[in-house]
């Protein structure tokens, strides 16, 4: 019982990333880089995901954590003792790839017992862990069928049972483990990620491009695009004040609506039309010049008549979307997207309407970065 | 019931005529001479399976036989293990990969007797390299007069020759497979072995089927190379089945055993390729094999 009790302590790390990635030898410009500098905390036996369309580097910095890539510049520190030069296996990570990757000529328990094996566990604490981790992912029927002809969904299930059978590790990576899960077991999945992460209280790092994935599966959501990790947040945080409009524009479906500003004294100008700000807006903006606004479809308010902050709009479509009417505009050339529950009244295509755009959930841009 | 649409005859009938004309046919005249004695243009005799009852009791082509099967395994031995290494140490991309390809094919591009006359001289230990180098390190090599030495050039010339097609198809067939196999071991601990017993093996057999029965069927039937070497000498130390069979069918002008016995190499080669390849699909598939690691 002694070796087991020992099996079982955890030896999770806080990871702190200070780093810049290319794949180039020369990098010059911010294009050649695939991470650009950044610094970054994961803490103990938290849930993350990093969230950003392809080619946005997420996949880079999960191999550099893991130790697959070695970084061009900077450093990985796991609680703070550095382990740039060090192997994932030096690392002690688990990684789940996008595809799944089984061992052919292999069993099922024997995949899910190889990361051990090659650790060279005592055989009797492997097979307790192998029929753990097959119960909690429901493969304990197939553990002696061979896993070179199960279907692409099991295969995937062994891949993960790889990544969560070694319960001392320091941290599980996954990168994108659902893609070639359909979508009833997906859902599945991801409740059993979640309780797993609950149970085991591991620091879990999840790459997805899939917003509703990383939203419900993570505490904390990094957005990332073109190299650069732009926000780090919860759900809550990245709806409400996107900190880059890449945000704004990446979560939410449909994204943040933007309009070119211009700031004159107290009043904002769009498209022509002066709008009156609110006091805290003017207090934060008054030097600012030209900006973007951003503000959300589920912000903007609809009315058939004027009021202050609103501005006119052409309704171009609407359109139910189940629980809500979505409402299509257009102010001068510029789409604006509005939400308007069920019960209210829905204006039709042709109609002329009042968008207000300015509230407490209104943010200001300049160069991409929020201003207020 | 669907209906029958015979029109699909058609359009496998140049097919037929084509393999017809170039297999079934010659095929079929040496079955005519197998069972017929022919005497003279008008003169033959149906003889039934006499032929092959004789060449069935031939010592000599007894001891072909196992020349030959001996010889084929130990071109399996050699070239494919042999092959895998080279695959495995070869560069995986740039111009060194390019220079290792061009240098691997270069052998795979020469003929047959030139390869025959390549060793000959080669091996020879007033002016040949390999001979002569043989020779000054104190060894008694001499391929044209002991038996051990003729055999052993031969299977050298084979080696030499072949096993960069085994090298250049395991290549292939390592570069096919995806780099998140190696990341995953990497990730699940597994060392360089374990890498190449559960990944790169498993991955390599199709093509390594391929190599295999590719190195069996030429090797079971080499001719050329032998006959330009040693000529079957000394003795009939390096007379291997193909070229019994020439020595009887063109130089005796036996064809009507030469023609029964052509059947029974045929038949051989077919069985031996089958085995192999249900043997190479079957290995590491089954529920019932040994587990890795006990």
């Amino acid at each position: 019982m002694r070796r087991i009790a020992q099996h079982t302590c955890t030896d999770m790390a806080r990871i702190d990333l200070d780093l810049a990635h290319s794949y180039k030898p020369l990098p010059a410009r911010d294009a050649d880089y695939a991470l650009l500098p950044l610094a970054m905390t994961f803490d103990d036996g938290g849930a993350y995901a990093l969230l950003g369309p392809s080619g946005c580097g997420k996949t880079t910095m999960l191999n550099i954590i893991s130790g697959l890539v070695a970084p061009s510049q900077g450093t990985v520190r796991f609680d703070g003792e550095d382990v740039t030069s060090r192997t994932p296996q030096q690392r002690n990570i688990a990684q789940v790839f996008q595809f799944p990757v089984i061992y052919d000529t292999m069993t099922v328990a024997e995949n899910l017992a190889f990361p051990l094996r090659n650790r060279r566990m005592p055989a009797e604490r492997i097979g307790q862990r192998v029929g753990v981790v097959a119960e909690m992912l429901e493969l304990t029927a197939q553990l002696p069928q061979r896993a070179a002809g199960l279907s692409a969904d099991v295969k995937q299930k062994i891949s993960l049972g790889r990544g969560l059978v070694r319960n001392d590790v320091s941290a599980v990576l996954f990168d994108e483990p659902l893609t070639v899960i359909d979508p009833h077991l997906k859902w599945q999945l991801r409740r059993k990620l979640k309780q797993i992460h609950r149970e085991l209280k591991l620091t879990l790092i999840y790459v997805t491009h899939d917003q509703v994935e990383a939203l419900t599966f993570a505490d904390q959501v990094i957005v990332m695009t073109h190299g650069r990790a732009v926000q780090t947040g919860s759900a809550d945080q990245l709806f409400e004040r996107p900190q880059h409009t890449f945000v704004g524009h990446f979560i939410g479906s449909p994204g943040m609506n933007f309009l070119d500003a211009e700031i004159q004294g107290d009043r904002l100008r769009i498209d022509g039309v002066d709008l009156q700000m609110t006091a805290d807006s003017i207090a934060a903006l008054s030097q600012a010049g030209r900006v973007t606004l951003g503000v959300r479809p589920e912000y903007v308010t609809v009315s058939d008549s004027a009021r202050p902050g609103a501005m006119s709009a052409q309704v171009v479509k609407a359109q139910d979307i189940g629980t809500h009417w979505m409402v299509t505009g257009k102010i001068g050339e510029r789409v604006v997207r509005a939400r308007v529950s069920s019960g209210a009244a829905v204006p039709g295509a042709g109609d002329t309407v009042w968008l207000g755009l300015l509230g407490p959930h209104t943010c200001f841009y300049k160069d991409d970065r929020l201003l207020a | 019931m669907k209906p029958v649409n015979h029109k699909a005859w058609l359009l496998i009938l140049p097919v037929v005529v084509c393999v017809a004309f170039s297999a079934i046919l010659p095929l079929m005249t040496v079955v005519n001479y197998s069972v017929q004695d022919i005497i003279s243009p008008e003169r033959r005799v149906f003889v039934g399976t006499e032929w092959f009852k004789m060449v069935m009791r031939d010592g000599e082509l007894h001891d072909a036989l196992l020349r030959q099967i001996t010889f084929s395994i130990a071109v399996l031995v050699v070239e494919v293990p042999l092959g895998i290494m080279l695959a495995l140490s070869m560069p995986p991309s740039g111009w060194k990969a390019s220079a290792v390809l061009v240098l691997l094919a270069m052998s795979l591009l020469i003929p047959w007797n030139v390869v025959g006359t390549i060793w000959q001289i080669f091996g020879r230990t007033d002016i040949g390299l390999f001979g002569a180098a043989l020779a000054r390190l104190g060894f008694d090599y001499n391929y044209t007069g002991s038996a051990t030495d003729a055999w052993l050039t031969v299977l050298l010339m084979d080696v030499w020759h072949w096993t960069s097609l085994v090298a250049l198809l395991c290549y292939a067939g390592l570069r096919a497979i995806p780099n998140a196999y190696y990341q995953a071991a990497q990730i699940d601990g597994a060392s360089r072995f374990a890498v190449f017993r559960y990944i790169e093996l498993p991955k390599l057999r199709g093509v390594l089927m391929i190599a295999v029965l590719l190195r069996f069927m030429d090797s079971f039937m080499i001719y050329t190379e032998p006959f330009v070497l040693t000529g079957g000498g000394p003795g009939n130390s390096t007379t291997f089945l193909s070229q019994y069979l020439t020595q009887k069918a063109v130089g005796q002008f036996d064809v009507g055993p030469a023609a029964a016995f052509s059947l029974i190499y045929f038949l051989i080669i077919l069985l031996m390729c089958f085995i192999l390849y249900n043997w190479m699909q079957r290995v590491g598939t089954s529920d019932a094999s040994t587990p890795p690691n006990g």
